[in-house]
């Protein structure tokens, strides 16, 4: 019985497995929680449920993108523009 | 409406340790994880951004080295550009590229492309060069907008607010321009894969130096000889932190004043206060 929001999920899951290569802490530690995250809910099939977890996915990766965007600015900052402080 | 034309260099990534090759050649790049250098992001997304207010037509990306730059015209795409160039430049002509042959080779495809403004990174995180964008102005004989941190495109001229020592300069510039960005002029957006799939079906057009009419070889003072050709004499690692040692006691390092003084008694300090400010107390006045 395939679900129509299926794609939705695996997508969301593919996103967030790419941007997981980048993670301060390495790629193994954030797949491991990722998936576990997404297994936990692997028996929730109400859709308006699925459509609440798949926000927060969404959310997860303007997240993560903010971080990787800071994490980065801040490294440019501190060497170039250090002296300023 | 108009044609941007952005430049974008490879770069070993930012948050990657530097190693030097033993034979202080160089550093090590085999192996080693490249991305886009961060000013370049922001020039990127300057462009895109420009798009996207239907201020301009066309933002079209252009790297030049070896196969591996494509990875990083495919970046520029992703967030946004609308087709790439890659100036293939590989072996010797590669090691000994620098900022003057790649402004030569970005102000023959802004004249080939009529673009009416390029836009490039600041510096590289590599080099630390900071001289592409000005040299390509001059070669254009086009005006240039360094160190931008704000743009405003106002018909055929351009409002640059540009970080300068001590503050913000606001210059008008007539248009074709060349602008090199700072850090603050935007934050980049992240090449998404969804965006980076979609990039796969954007063209890169693949040139190669002597097409557009640019001579590679980097010469010095002296105008070409084989001997006289520009190259790094050496690289050596950056002296790390000297450790940190424990000190036995920190009266040794005070103020003889202080020292003298028994600290439980506040009122034996006051014959001091009169004569030496609180921050002579605290750190010893050499000699």
């Amino acid at each position: 019985m395939a679900n129509p929001l299926r794609n939705e999920v695996l997508q969301l899951y593919r996103n967030l497995l790419y941007l997981g290569r980048e993670y301060p802490k390495g790629a193994d530690y954030f797949r491991e929680r990722l998936k576990s995250a997404f297994m936990k809910n692997k028996d929730v099939t109400d859709p308006s449920q699925i459509k609440k977890l798949v926000d927060r996915g969404e959310f997860v990766i303007k997240e993560l993108e903010a971080l990787y965007f800071l994490r980065k600015y801040r490294a440019m900052k501190k060497r170039y523009y250090e002296y300023e402080q | 409406m108009s044609r941007v034309l952005v430049g974008v260099k490879r770069v070993i990534d930012y948050a990657v340790k530097i190693r030097v090759k033993p034979d202080n050649s160089g550093v090590v790049t085999d192996g080693v994880k490249h991305s886009m250098n961060p000013f370049c992001e922001i020039a990127v997304e300057e462009a895109v951004k420009l798009k996207e207010k239907k201020l301009i037509k066309e933002v079209v990306a252009v790297s030049c080295g070896p196969t591996q730059a494509t990875e990083t015209i495919r970046t520029a795409l992703a967030m946004g550009c609308d087709r790439g160039i890659h100036v293939e430049v590989t072996g010797k002509d590669y090691e000994s590229m620098g900022p003057l042959q790649v402004s030569k080779i970005l102000a023959a495809l802004a004249k080939r492309e009529e673009a009416s403004l390029v836009i490039v990174g600041k510096q590289a995180i590599d080099d630390d060069c900071n001289q592409t964008g000005q040299m390509t102005a001059a070669l254009l004989d086009w005006p240039q907008g360094t160190f931008a941190s704000e743009v405003t495109l106002e018909g055929d001229k351009v409002k640059v607010v540009r970080e300068i020592d001590g503050g913000l300069e606001t210059i008008k510039i007539n248009m074709p321009a060349v602008l090199t960005a700072d850090l603050r002029l935007n934050t980049p957006r992240y090449a998404t894969l969804p965006n980076i799939m979609k990039a796969k079906k954007k063209k890169i057009a693949n040139m190669k130096p002597a097409e557009l009419g640019v001579d590679m070889v980097s010469r010095g003072p002296g105008g070409g000889s084989e001997g006289d050709i520009l190259r790094g004499l050496l690289a050596v690692e950056q002296s790390s932190r000297q450790h940190g040692g424990l000190i036995s006691s920190s009266r040794t390092h005070l103020h003889p004043a202080i020292v003298a003084t028994d600290f439980h008694d506040s009122s034996s300090l006051k014959g001091y206060s009169e004569t030496l400010s609180f921050t002579e107390l605290i750190q010893p006045t050499g000699g």
